[in-house]
């Protein structure tokens, strides 16, 4: 029942909010919806720890520990940004960048990526899972020209097309999965069921599985935007409004590769080689290397920080190639931190760019000096996502570390002299935009920075101290992950 | 080995979408590029409604109503009414030549069918053989999204795409289950809305279709 209600709410909610919400009060209405689906979420989240993994509607739906901690992952960051764009999209509207008709198509898409994103993550059923991941495309691509500049609509084309021939790749794949699955498990229903499918995989047919899985990997693979698929992802990220930014690099690459790990669990069982493992490790270490190297030359702060994205999703996608429990377990709890700071740092970052007035970091200076609450932010963030230490960041990256000496040894280097890079980019980028002097003026609505400091509190309680029943599904998700 | 009739029927559509494949590939002007279009969704939709004859598949027959309102009917309408619109006559401008787009073609044909070998085998549908077809529908409408130009052809290489990748499902499989067709079209035509409202945006910024206006974002 609880997984009606957080499918229904954001649904219903985005189909009022598209008549309604040119109102003054579409954003606190927003963020009410929003927080009726975090509730819905953790009543799901309990009765998930009460009761063990369950099927729900006719096995269409699927909970387990797996999903469980992205489904409320999702609903928190989901909530948290619309508490963050209701002072940020006001000051938009104040500088002129948006009007009303933009602010009602803002609030509705809202919600309705909120629900693709849920959909996928619930869903038992590969194809609706495929659907959805289009769906969330379709949803976030006008969001990305919001401001109709003309970079703005070249960054939304560019995502259209790039992520739409990709996609396409991910339906062949499914394609080729139910072409498998039907051998054993008969046409019709139930032969694209998550759970059917994993109960026979060990059956299914091993040379359509690794094309499907190939597939599967590179359309799937281009919404995580892994290199050499990721050309979208820094324009998209730099060209779209801030929360959307947050949301698309907090939510949407989580859930792609979401649907990575899931199609590879199936490959796995199906195949008894690492072949699938393989392919992921060499996509996720291209992506981590050739991100760190391009960090240093970004001028755009929104840009610079969506390579970072690719960095992590990169080494996330790296960790769950690996397999075994210690990276999966990394691999898991790195999507979990990486969501929170990476979205906590686009928050600071927006307003930093509202402050000054501009995106170029050259820039930006003084943000200490203007505004406290923003450089601190913006400081501590960059802090969490380069991994030092107590911060959850640290502790996933070094346990992945720790796992790649075991099992992998010659990507050590690579992982290494990568992480150093990074570090060097964005540390001494950050660190001037935070201090010196100012000019800029005040802002007319006051920042929203309660999201900012709550993701990193979050984030830094994780580094410290991993409660026992999150640790316990990480354990068992990372058990079946393999 | 003697086919049946329906078998042949399907061959024979199978054929022809290549060769209207094909046709999209050498063509300039992008009024004919949107009748092929139609054309082509309406041969998929004849060779769909012979696999469920044959086959007795009775959720097929809800996969050729959606297609036939679909992409032979609404998408078409609805490309005709952004080009008048937006008065939009002149030709399309390609990358690459289009004797060399076709020789390209040619070799994406051959590379389908190698591709597609070792599940027909498997595979245990009287329309098998087509599958090879299929793949090289998807990789001849991608080749065209890649060569050309204005905005309004690589959306019609995307729904050529979409089609191919159709034809490949009824080809291995009979055809996804219905809730998932369901979902593909509702995409479909929500793709196609937003690409509508894209076209009149771009329009207004940039006073053209034309993609090469849209090459500003570029790594330093």
């Amino acid at each position: 029942m609880e997984i009606f209600w957080i499918l229904a709410i954001p649904l219903t909610g985005g189909a009022l909010l598209a008549v309604l919400g040119n109102r003054d009060w579409a954003p606190e209405f927003g963020l009410f919806l929003s927080a009726c689906t975090l509730v819905a979420a953790g009543f799901l989240t309990a009765h998930v720890v009460s009761e063990g993994p369950f099927t729900a509607f006719n096995e269409q739906f699927f909970v387990d520990s797996f999903n469980i901690f992205l489904v409320a992952l999702t609903a928190l960051v989901a909530f948290t940004t619309s508490l963050f764009s209701r002072p940020y999209m006001r000051i938009e509207r104040d500088h002129g960048k948006v009007g009303v008709k933009a602010l009602r198509l803002y609030h509705s898409m809202f919600q309705l990526f909120t629900f693709t994103m849920l959909l996928a993550l619930l869903s038992n059923n590969m194809g609706i899972l495929w659907v959805a991941m289009e769906a969330a495309t379709l949803t976030t691509v006008l969001l990305v020209s919001l401001y109709r500049t003309p970079a703005s609509l070249e960054a939304a084309w560019k995502y259209f097309i790039l992520c739409g021939v990709g996609i396409a790749q991910a339906l062949f794949g499914t394609i080729l999965l139910y072409f498998a699955a039907e051998k054993i498990l008969g046409s019709g229903g139930t032969a694209l069921l998550w759970t059917h499918l994993n109960a026979v995989k060990p059956q299914l047919e091993p040379t359509v599985l690794s094309l499907a899985f190939i597939f599967l990997l590179v359309g799937y693979g281009t919404k995580v935007g892994l290199v050499p698929l990721h050309n979208w992802l820094p324009d998209a990220h730099a060209e779209g409004p801030t929360p959307v930014s947050a949301v698309l690099s907090g939510l949407l690459l989580n859930v792609a590769l979401y649907a990575v790990v899931r199609a590879k669990v199936l490959v796995d069982g199906a195949l008894h080689t690492h072949l699938a493992g393989y392919l992921m490790m060499g996509f996720g270490l291209l992506s981590v290397t050739v991100a760190a190297f391009l960090l240093s030359r970004q001028k755009d702060i929104k840009r610079m920080f969506a390579y970072s994205s690719i960095e992590h999703m990169g080494l996330i996608t790296f960790a769950f190639g690996m397999g075994g429990a210690v990276a999966s377990f990394a691999g898991l709890l790195h999507m979990t931190v990486h969501s929170l700071t990476k979205s906590a740092i686009f928050f600071a970052a927006g307003h930093a760019a509202q402050i000054t007035g501009t995106q170029i970091m050259d820039n930006i200076r003084g943000l200490i000096r203007q505004s406290p609450a923003v450089g601190w932010g913006l400081m501590l963030g960059t802090i969490a996502i380069l991994g030092i230490p107590p911060f959850g960041v640290f502790a996933s990256e070094f346990l992945i570390l720790t796992a790649a000496m075991h099992q992998t040894p010659w990507a050590i280097p690579f992982l290494l002299i990568s992480l150093g890079v990074a570090f060097a980019a964005i540390f001494s980028k950050v660190q001037s935009m935070v201090f010196g002097e100012t000019t800029a003026p005040r802002l007319s609505h006051s920042p929203a920075l309660v999201p900012v400091f709550v993701h990193l509190l979050l984030v830094l309680l994780l580094g410290i101290y991993i409660p026992p029943y999150l640790a316990e599904w990480f354990h068992q998700a990372a058990q079946w992950i393999g | 080995m003697t086919i049946p009739l329906s078998g042949q029927l399907i061959n024979l559509s199978a054929a022809f979408l290549l060769l209207v494949g094909f046709a999209m590939l050498a063509q300039r002007r992008i009024l004919s590029l949107i009748n092929l279009f139609a054309m082509q969704s309406f041969v998929l939709v004849l060779s769909t409604l012979i696999v469920a004859i044959s086959t007795h598949q009775h959720h097929l027959y809800y996969s050729v109503g959606i297609t036939f309102v679909l992409k032979v009917i609404l998408i078409p309408w609805l490309l005709h009414r952004f080009i008048r619109k937006l008065n939009l006559k002149w030709d399309v401008e390609t990358h690459i030549a289009i004797p060399t787009t076709m020789l390209l073609g040619i070799v994406l044909v051959i590379f389908a069918f190698n591709l597609a070998q070792p599940i027909s085998q498997l595979s245990g549908t009287v329309t098998r053989h087509t599958l090879g077809i299929a793949i090289a529908g998807v990789l001849l409408a991608f080749l065209m999204m890649i060569t050309r130009r204005k905005a309004v052809s690589q959306v019609i290489g995307f729904l050529a795409m979409e089609n191919g990748l159709f034809f490949a499902a009824t080809s291995a499989t009979y055809g996804m289950p219905l809730v998932v067709e369901l979902g593909i079209a509702l995409d479909v035509l929500v793709a196609m809305v937003i690409f509508g409202i894209f076209f009149f945006h771009i329009r207004e910024a940039f006073d053209s279709l034309d993609l090469k206006h849209m090459e500003q974002l570029k790594e330093d």
